[in-house]
């Protein structure tokens, strides 16, 4: 697709948004900060009915004020608790915008999402329960980088996705948007229906696309009713349902076969050619094809087969990888674990529970009225709170810890004791998973280390990056502790602890450069281990060589790691052994 | 919400829909889980359990949904007034509660009246989530996101049925039974062990893959979008049936019988598959009843235990967590094995 057409199909979603944003959930906007995106925001906010609230939603926002709770200032101020609405209540009507929604925390998204679906908040918090309506559209900026990913539950309530990273301003036109036009046409929308036949055949494109989530189709017929509308067409046509496919199914495509075949997830079905027009004419494709393939022409035609390919890659790789999973880290790290309340003085660091300050003060409230009209206090507050009533809230910091394995899948090793090393990491791994640790997996072969698996609790998927592993080539050593270095200091940056484990054999060829030599090699090995040792991360160094040498200790040494030598020890043993060391 | 989807218009779903009915039946079953991908109409499923469940009995004014007829569980309320003189009784609908994720634990368990604590200086106790949901269900979606403190507190409640809450000076105990209903997306994470186990039935629900289902789906939910009213009058008999259902397997429920051999080979099932502790054989017997209820059957029979055995078991397995071999294919095998 060249910048010219996703630019205008990106100005065509804008529209059919700001027409029905709460029918059409939404727009994903994969886009880094940019004068395109600007521009477009702008002709959006335009085309939205200027009474609608726009709401900014800040990334890490708290939980009290997206939700709602106790309005401190106003409780104060009236002597009795007041709720607060929330942003999302606040959103009611308008439209919600999230800026680096790549970075979303999974306790936010998940707020948002159930907002989505039932169209109101349900706020239980702070001695506060309500109800409160929050219908809204979404904009999510994804400003992600190549394998960073807004969360996937929000993009799939999301009816619009559209990519502006290839749009440069030059060709972002400016587009007039017709606002009375839009609020016209918004007027039109709720007396217009899609048929049987419309339904049936969007949900046949989305299955013959391979989209799974069957909300895709579901968006896909509200977007196609609002293109009627703005259109001025009487009834849903054609062109409305090719359009919806082009805009709602080709951007969460994940298979498309060359030809008409369709690809289904089910044993390919032919659909029935409705109401009798059988004779339907494959070289002639204007209108007397069934429906289904005219909307899948509309999104091949939205989808050259090389994009395809691409959207195909990188949505394998997305799958559960970096999905807003920056802030699923941080949530347990910055609330730790609640532990309860104590009575305490206030101190820099100290958090305020402010409910259960005035809880605590709410006894006393008579008395000290009493006391303070007795002493004769002028303009004395409302709600009279003493040092005793502080209530700090207390957390138990109770950092996780991520296990990086750094395996040798060089050809020495490989030969000796991959298969064991695997059947140990595989048995790590099930232990990490009682204690709810993180695991990662870099690997070492060849002339480079690569990072198989980042950090992630899911053990089917650590299984099957490991069993994966192909062995042989040189021993890069180097690189793997390089890469084990980078990756432990992105763990500390996100407040979690960084353990490392690192199989080898300690026969390091290659150097940090690729160059073959092993004093070189063993050189660079050294000066990555000391960089461990400086920056003091938990090693184990499990020398796995037949014939334990004076070099895996030495390495050891340098890398402040305990040193387990196991010539001979199997799977079982291993683990066993690098657990204890671990503590 | 205002109106909640019809259950009976579900498309397919039978496995969640079943375990939920029979959660309904028998609440004893222990609660459900439901697991599995986005968009499959989950949260859909509870909500509209919520409409379809027959009112219960309560006794009128009582703020924890004590029942008129089982004066020994009657909060402390309820027996300072029974002593004074005869209750009334009220009809209410089954409360479905939502445990929303971000909720404080003085909502969830209950504290302090702060209103009328700062304004009156009274002392009183305002109720939380677990006494609303008290005979009812307690339902949380995306389970396995909720906070580490709060599934604590969840586990200790569920299982003594009893919220004990001891706080800002207050003592108060209060009956709080309920079904845990809760339901994830296993790709935001895994639900914790001790929470899994609370569960009675855990189902596994899939987006269905076959396309005229696909389209059923589309088309109830466009229509149910587009006049929620006329949509929900058209399925009104299907849900009175089914309403009806529900309240006759209840009343037959104690009279449904156990025959010794169905309990000799709900054991050895549990056996040739392993779980842990008797829980598994409980819940499958309960299960199998309910269902057998449900089908106005007077007697357990194989196939009522083979309808339950994957919910009520496959959560149980002893788990080896690097198995890519699912756990209801195991409990397929072992039912294939010990059935014929």
């Amino acid at each position: 697709m060249t910048a010219a057409l996703a630019w205008s199909d990106a100005v065509t979603a804008a529209q059919l948004f700001a027409l029905d944003p709460i029918g059409s959930g939404g727009v994903l906007v994969r886009s880094r900060a940019g004068p395109a995106r600007e521009r477009w925001m702008a002709m959006l906010r335009a085309a939205l009915p200027p009474s609608g609230p726009l709401k900014h939603v800040p990334l890490h926002i708290s939980d009290g004020r997206l939700l709602g709770g106790l309005d401190l200032h106003a409780t104060l101020l009236a002597g009795r608790p007041v709720a607060e609405r929330g942003l999302l209540a606040e959103a009611d009507g308008g439209v919600l915008i999230l800026a680096m929604a790549e970075r979303l925390s999974s306790a936010t998204t998940v707020h948002i999402t159930a907002a989505l679906d039932a169209r109101e908040t349900i706020v239980e918090r702070d001695g506060i329960s309500l109800r409160v309506p929050a219908r809204f559209g979404v904009i999510a900026l994804d400003e992600g980088l190549e394998d960073e990913f807004a969360p996937g539950s929000l993009g799939d309530r999301l009816g619009f996705h559209i990519d502006l990273n290839e749009v440069s301003i030059r060709e972002a036109d400016e587009f007039a948007t017709d606002q009375p036009a839009i609020s016209e046409a918004r007027e039109r929308l709720s007396a217009l229906r899609t048929d049987a036949e419309q339904v049936e055949a969007m949900c046949t494109a989305a299955a013959a696309l391979g989209i799974v989530s069957l909300r895709a189709p579901i968006l896909a017929l509200r977007v196609a009713c609002a293109s009627a509308a703005l259109s001025r067409h009487d009834a849903v046509e054609h062109d409305d349902i090719a359009l919806a496919a082009r805009l709602v199914l080709a951007p969460r495509a994940l298979v498309f076969s060359q030809q008409q075949e369709p690809a289904p997830l089910e044993p390919p079905q032919e659909m029935p050619p409705s109401e009798g027009d059988d004779n339907a004419d494959k070289d002639n494709p204007d209108i007397e094809r069934p429906l289904d393939e005219v909307i899948l022409a509309a999104v091949q035609a939205a989808l050259p087969p090389d994009v395809l390919a691409a959207l195909r890659a990188s949505s394998a790789r997305s799958r559960g990888r970096s999905q807003g999973k920056a802030g699923a880290l941080q949530k347990s790290n910055k609330r730790g674990r609640p532990a309860g309340v104590s009575r305490g003085e206030l101190r820099a660091g100290g958090k305020l529970n402010v409910i259960e300050t005035l809880r605590a003060a709410a006894p006393w409230q008579p008395l000290r009225r009493r006391e303070a009209a007795a002493s004769g206090e002028p303009s004395r507050p409302r709600i009279l709170i003493r040092k005793d009533d502080f209530r700090l809230s207390r957390f138990k910091q109770r950092t996780e810890t991520t296990t990086v394995f750094v395996v040798d899948a060089s050809g020495s090793a490989a030969l000796h004791r991959l298969a064991e090393a695997k059947g140990a990491v595989e048995l790590l791994l099930a232990d990490c998973y009682i204690r709810r640790d993180q695991v990662a997996l870099i690997a070492f072969r060849g002339n480079a280390a690569e990072l198989l698996l980042p950090p992630t609790r899911s053990l089917a998927r650590a299984k099957r990056c490991l069993a994966g592993l192909p062995g042989g080539g040189g021993t890069p050593l180097a690189a793997g502790l390089d890469a084990a270095f980078a990756l432990s200091d992105s763990i500390r940056r996100k407040g979690q602890t960084p353990t490392i484990v690192v199989l080898t054999d300690g026969r390091a060829n290659i150097a940090r450069d690729g160059a073959q030599g092993r004093p070189r090699a063993e050189e660079d090995a050294i000066n990555a281990a000391r960089q461990l040792r400086m920056a003091d991360i938990t090693t184990v160094l499990v020398d796995t060589s037949p014939r334990p040498g004076p070099s895996g200790g030495a390495l050891a040494r340098e890398m402040g790691a305990r040193y387990l030598p196991l010539p001979h020890a199997d799977a079982t043993t291993l683990s066993k052994a690098v657990l204890a060391s671990m503590g | 919400m205002a109106t909640a989807f019809p259950f009976s218009a579900i498309v397919g779903q039978d496995e969640m829909k079943l375990a939920l009915l029979i959660a309904a039946v028998d609440p004893k079953v222990g609660g459900v889980l439901a697991f599995g991908d986005r968009g499959s109409g989950k949260s859909t499923a509870v909500r509209a359990l919520a409409a379809l469940l027959p009112k219960m009995k309560v006794v009128a004014g009582c703020r924890y949904n004590c029942d008129p007829d089982r004066p020994v569980e009657f909060c402390d309320d309820c027996r300072g007034r029974a002593a004074k003189g005869a209750l009334k009784s009220a009809q209410v609908p089954v409360p479905v509660v939502d445990l929303p994720l971000g909720a404080t634990e003085d909502r969830v368990v209950g504290a302090l009246d702060l209103e009328r604590a700062l304004a009156r200086g009274e002392k009183a106790f305002e109720p939380g989530l677990l006494a609303r949901a008290h005979r009812g269900f307690l339902y949380i979606d995306e389970a396995n996101l909720l906070e580490d403190h709060l599934v604590d507190l969840l586990l200790d409640v569920a299982a003594s049925g009893e919220n004990v809450v001891e706080r800002e000076g207050l003592s108060i105990r209060h009956p709080a039974r309920f079904v845990l209903v809760g339901t994830g997306n296993p790709e935001e994470g895994e639900l914790r062990p001790q929470l899994l186990d609370r569960f009675g039935l855990s189902v596994e629900v899939r987006t269905p893959n076959d396309l005229p289902s696909r389209i059923e789906v589309v088309r109830r939910r466009d229509g149910f979008e587009s006049d929620a009213a006329a949509f929900t009058a058209t399925w009104a008999r299907e849900e009175t049936k089914l309403r009806k259902k529900i309240t006759s397997a209840r009343e037959r429920l104690p009279s449904v019988n156990v025959p010794d051999s169905a309990l000799e080979r709900a054991t050895r099932l549990c056996m040739a598959l392993g779980t842990d502790g008797l829980r598994g054989e409980l819940t499958l017997m309960r299960g199998a009843r309910a269902l057998a209820a449900l089908e106005g059957k007077s007697s357990v029979s194989d196939e009522h235990l083979r309808g339950v055995a994957p919910s009520a078991l496959r959560h149980r397995l002893r788990r080896n967590p690097l198995d890519d071999a699912g756990s209801s294919v195991r409990v397929d095998r072992a039912i294939a094995e010990i059935f014929g």
